[in-house]
Parts: structure tokens; C-alpha cells; sequence
């Protein structure tokens, strides 16, 4: 990359791509900002003015805004540990030689292509529905009281929706990682008289830990950002129950019109999002250096 | 205490038989060297010793115990692997420990083999290291820690020299002489490399496509191979193998010189015939020679500065009493 003739020429190809894309982070950006200092009813137009921080003030003594947060964060943590654990579990499963190997994978994987409205519609009426749904029919069949998911229990069925929709995503990349590992190390760890359970702790684990950490990473920057599932099953309901941030900000801009409290919303999520980002990358990158 | 025993030990992938029943029996404390091309099956007797594999027939006995069915931990074995296998993600000494881990010895006893085994090897100063950190050489030494710390019964070697670059190899193949000297245990050890087969071993099994072909001491191999396949891969460079006529007139199908039993002379000789390259390796010169009307092109070893260009015409006579004869199967005759 040569001279610095090339290099002064280069910057200026780029530049149109770099300047229209930062134009397109940072104009909705700079409006939100904007926005999250107004009152700014869709109610009443024409009557925005200037009112400070009384936005934000309103967002975070918000106790709906505290329900949310612990909501969003039980919602990543929960999708985590069961689509980490089962996507483990399942790349183990489709690491053993079995006849219709191929076929059985790409089944899979198949949850992946379906849309999260649509997924969520599926398990909502066909599932989980007290009367219609496959579970009330077992139930039923079983003489049990069938039982409401979406209301008894609304952000445990979330979570299992969304773990349905990521757990191939784990278990193929767990899946890849485990087939590159390398076979005369679980052969060295067979031969020094280690059982499957050690192989796994000592050998196995250790080798995954690199995907898990990618698993991890991308998972919850996707599912920071969960919004179909909620508005299509449960409205965020009963109440606040299954209520998360940005479910949390669109009530607030769209259902209520409260375009300057959604935005103020907008930034703190931003914010917190960010702090996620930090701590995610000082705890995980080291583990994706080595 | 290292006794190894194959009795009609098959082995069968599907249909594909790579090991017909096979007979071999390895003295406690021998150093047996297992040799054969590519392909040959070695490395699946290899792994067949040390249960990696299931045998399809046939049983093998490792101290007159049956080991047959035995799960490779519990044969008493300690394997070194073509790539090394190190736990990249575990130091040298968690590396070399973890075998013992697994087998619950109590932790000053670790300790304790763990220095004794690092000093036997020269890796005292790099047990903290990552094998990620180790040149190839210290990766292969650590291997054999992980081996020794166990003491097992037998090493398997599974050409662990392979990967290694050529002034390595001679050095690593000292050390593992000098191990075995030391240690008197029993070591099984898998190369295609006939030179590591006949400085290190006290027995060499030739094998081919999962047959024995011979077994023997190196200098038993060298002299009288049993067969023109055993002629042709022990010794280096390769024997001069001659058919025809030549071969009639002494009563053979086949006669086979070795490359230093021919003398060479510029006035006159047994077989006339052409100088073509000649390679030099400063202590020797082998001498490619054509138009001899035998085969088509005979190897003869002379000195190191000797005076023969392309194209000059000479004489080789080979020593009498050091020609092989076989017959037409390939079988050694006398």
C-alpha cells in the first residue's frame, strides 16, 4: 500500500461511501438527541419546546423503566444459557456418526430461516394457546389443567420462543469448532485414561471456548434488541411483565405519542447497550486474543 | 513387565481387509520398530496395540493378559503422536500432568515426576510455556514427558520424527535411543524412514499392504533379506536389483548387489557401462551408471573425491560373496 500518492488517492474513493454512511448513523442520531430535550407530543403538534433533562428525569423514575431493564437483561441472560448449554449439547449430539446425518443438520438449522413474527404467531396460537395449542391438547390428554403461558408465565415463553429461534445459530457454530478440533488430542486424552466427561471438561471445553465467546457476543447484541416476539405474543403485557427496553420506547413514542420520552428512552439504551458492549469486550476479548 | 503379544490380529475397514491375520510377538524391553511404505498398514497395528482401534479378529496379550477388549487407559500404555496432540490451552507441566491428574496420583508425587522428567528432557525452564510457544523439538519432548511421567509398560511411537526438520531428526532420534537405553522399557515405534529403523531398533518388522514381511535384527535385515521387497527398502541407497541373464547365470530369477558391494574401476571389470549423475555427499559419491545392458541404471557407491564425470565409461564388479539371489516369487535363495 505503497505511496503516499496512492494513499491520499484512496482516502478520496472511500470518502463518498464513509460520508454517506456517516450520514445515515449520525443524522438519526443527532435528531434523537434532539427530540429527548423537546416535549414533543404527536397530540399536540406544533407546541415543541425546550425542557432540558425533564425527559429523562420522567424515562428513568419511570417504574415501568426498571421492570424493563431487569426484563431485558433476564431475557439476554436466559437466551444465553439455553441456547450456549443446548446449542453445546446438540453440536455433541450432531458431532456422532448417525444415518441421515445431513439431512438432521440442516433440520436443524431450519428455525433460523423462519421470521421472528411469524415464529412468534406459531408458537403463540399453535403452541402455547390455552384452548387450541398443542400443549393444551397434551395437557389435556395427560388430565392436567392446561396452562396459559403467555399469562401465567409471559417472559419464560418469551425467552423459550427466542432460544428456539437462536439455538441453531449456536449449535452450528459450536458444531464447526468442534469438528476442527483435532482428533489425536481426544485420542492423547483417551490414552492418558481420561473418561468422556474429562475429555469433555479438559479437552473439549477448552477448544469451544474461542465460539462460545462469539456465540456470546453476537447473541446479545441481537437480543438487546428483541421486539417482534413481545409485540406479537404478549404486548409487553400482563402489565410490564414482559416488557423490555426497546418494547418499552416504542410505548412510549408510538402508543402514547410521547415522541421526546421515547427518544430520551432511545438514549439510555444506547447508553447501557454501550456499557454491555465495554464489559463484553474487555471479558471476552482476551479470550478471542489468545 | 512389557510384553506385547499378536496372536492372528485381523483388521477390516467394511470390506476392506488392511490387516490379514498376523503373528508377532515383542520382548519386554525390546525397541521394535515397525517400517513399510506408506499404506502399509503400520500405523493401524500401532493403533491396534494400543486399543485406539478394535481388532476384527484375534487377540492381543500384553503381559499374558488378554488385552483384546481392554479400553485404551487401561492397557498400561503410553502413546507419542505423529502431530504431538499437546492440550494447546494447558502449560507444559499441566501437559505433562495431566495423565497422573487422571489417574489420581496424590500431587507432591506429580510434582516430583514432573521435575525428574523435565530435567531428563532439558524442558525445566519451559514448563510454564504454552506448547503454542515451544519450537518443534521442545513439542516433541513434552510429548515424551506426558509419555514417561505414567511409566508405562510400553511406549508406542507413532512417527513422531516426521515433522521435524533433518538435523532435528538426528538429534530427537539420539535422545530416544538414549531414553530406551535408560529407561529398558519396552518401546514400539512406527517410521517409514528405514534409516530410523536401523539406528534405533533392536527389531524390525517390514511390513507391507498389513503383511510382515520379515522380522529382524537391522544388520539380520541388511544381510539376508528374505525377500526382493525387504531387499529393496532396508539399506540406502536402494539395491541394485538385475533380472535376466546375469541373474541365470547364477542361478537366480533375480540377483540383488547392494550399491557399496560393487567395486568401480576405469581400466576394467565384470560389467561395462556409462557414468550418468553422480551425487555427492562429500564422505561418499553415488554414481548412477547406464548402458549396462542389466537394468536400467545401477547404483554404486564410491569414495568422496573421486574423479568420474558424466559420460566416462567404467567397469563395476560386484564382490562375490555379497550377492543376493532370489528366486522368481521374490523369495531369497540360500
Amino acid at each position: 500500500m505503497a505511496t503516499k500518492h496512492s494513499r491520499a488517492a484512496a482516502r478520496l474513493m472511500i470518502s463518498p461511501a464513509v460520508l454517506l454512511l456517516l450520514a445515515w448513523m449520525i443524522i438519526p442520531l443527532a435528531m434523537t438527541l434532539y427530540f429527548s430535550f423537546l416535549s414533543y407530543n404527536l397530540m399536540s403538534p406544533g407546541m415543541e419546546r425546550w425542557i432540558g433533562f425533564t425527559n429523562y428525569q420522567y424515562f428513568l423514575t419511570d417504574p415501568a423503566f426498571f421492570a424493563a431493564l431487569t426484563n431485558t437483561i433476564l431475557l439476554v441472560v436466559g437466551v444465553l444459557i439455553v441456547t450456549v448449554i443446548g446449542g453445546t449439547l446438540f453440536a455433541l449430539l450432531l458431532d456422532q456418526p448417525f444415518f441421515g446425518q445431513g439431512i438432521v443438520r440442516i433440520m436443524v438449522i431450519a428455525p433460523f430461516f423462519v421470521m421472528p413474527t411469524v415464529s412468534a404467531l406459531v408458537w403463540k396460537n399453535m403452541f402455547m394457546n390455552p384452548v387450541n395449542g398443542l400443549f393444551a391438547h397434551l395437557f389435556k390428554a395427560l388430565g392436567l389443567q392446561p396452562f396459559d403461558f403467555l399469562a401465567q408465565a409471559p417472559l419464560a415463553s418469551i425467552i423459550g420462543i427466542v432460544s428456539w429461534q437462536w439455538l441453531p445459530f449456536a449449535t452450528l457454530i459450536l458444531l464447526t469448532a468442534l469438528q476442527s478440533l483435532d482428533q489425536e488430542q481426544l485420542e492423547a486424552a483417551e490414552m492418558d485414561g481420561a473418561p468422556w466427561l474429562s475429555r469433555f471438561i479438559h479437552i473439549m471445553l477448552p477448544h469451544l471456548a474461542r465460539a462460545i465467546t462469539v456465540v456470546i457476543l453476537i447473541q446479545t447484541i441481537f437480543l438487546l434488541s428483541i421486539f417482534a416476539e413481545i409485540l406479537v405474543t404478549t404486548n409487553g403485557g400482563p402489565g410490564t411483565a414482559s416488557t423490555n427496553l426497546t418494547y418499552l420506547i416504542y410505548m412510549q413514542s408510538l402508543l402514547q405519542f410521547d415522541v421526546g420520552g421515547g427518544s430520551a428512552g432511545g438514549v439510555v439504551a444506547i447508553i447501557l447497550a454501550n456499557i454491555v458492549a465495554i464489559f463484553l469486550m474487555r471479558m471476552i476479548g482476551k479470550n478471542l486474543e489468545a | 513387565m512389557g510384553r506385547i503379544t499378536l496372536d492372528k490380529v485381523r483388521k477390516a475397514f467394511g470390506p476392506v481387509e488392511v490387516i490379514p491375520p498376523l503373528d508377532l510377538t515383542i520382548e519386554d524391553g525390546e525397541f521394535v520398530v515397525f517400517v513399510g511404505p506408506s499404506g502399509c498398514g503400520k500405523s493401524t497395528l500401532l493403533r491396534l496395540i494400543a486399543g485406539l482401534e478394535d481388532v476384527s479378529g484375534g487377540e492381543i496379550r500384553i503381559d499374558r493378559v488378554d488385552a483384546t477388549t481392554l479400553p485404551p487407559a487401561k492397557r498400561g500404555l503410553a502413546m507419542v503422536f505423529q502431530s504431538y496432540a499437546l492440550y494447546p490451552h494447558m502449560s507444559v507441566r499441566k501437559n505433562i500432568a495431566f495423565p497422573m491428574k487422571m489417574a489420581g496420583v496424590p500431587k507432591d508425587e506429580q510434582d516430583r515426576r514432573i521435575e525428574a522428567a523435565a530435567k531428563a528432557l532439558n524442558l525445566t525452564d519451559y514448563l510454564d510455556r504454552r506448547p503454542g510457544q515451544l519450537s518443534g523439538g521442545q513439542r516433541q519432548r513434552v510429548a515424551i514427558g506426558r509419555a514417561i511421567v505414567r511409566e508405562p509398560s510400553a511406549f508406542l511411537f507413532d512417527e513422531p520424527l516426521s515433522n521435524l526438520d533433518a538435523a532435528l531428526r538426528v538429534g530427537m532420534r539420539l535422545e530416544i535411543s538414549e531414553l530406551h537405553a535408560r529407561l529398558k522399557t519396552t518401546m514400539v515405534y512406527v517410521t517409514h524412514d528405514q534409516v530410523e529403523a536401523m539406528t534405533m531398533a533392536d527389531k524390525i518388522v517390514v511390513l507391507r499392504a498389513g503383511r510382515i514381511e520379515q522380522v529382524g535384527a537391522p544388520l539380520e535385515l541388511y544381510q539376508s533379506p528374505r525377500n526382493t521387497f525387504v531387499a529393496g527398502f532396508i539399506g540406502s541407497p536402494k539395491m541394485n536389483l538385475i533380472e535376466g541373464p546375469e541373474a541365470a547365470r547364477h542361478d537366480a530369477h533375480t540377483i540383488g548387489v547392494r550399491p557399496e558391494h560393487i567395486a568401480v574401476s576405469t581400466e576394467g571389470g565384470q560389467w561395462q557401462g556409462r557414468v550418468g549423475v553422480s551425487e555427492h555427499l562429500g564422505s561418499d559419491t553415488f554414481l548412477h551408471v547406464h548402458d549396462t545392458g542389466l537394468a536400467e541404471a545401477l547404483t554404486v557407491r564410491v569414495g568422496g573425491e573421486v574423479a568420474l564425470h558424466q559420460g566416462d565409461t567404467v567397469w563395476l564388479s560386484p564382490e562375490a560373496d555379497k550377492i543376493h539371489r532370489f528366486d522368481a516369487d521374490g523369495l531369497r535363495i540360500g
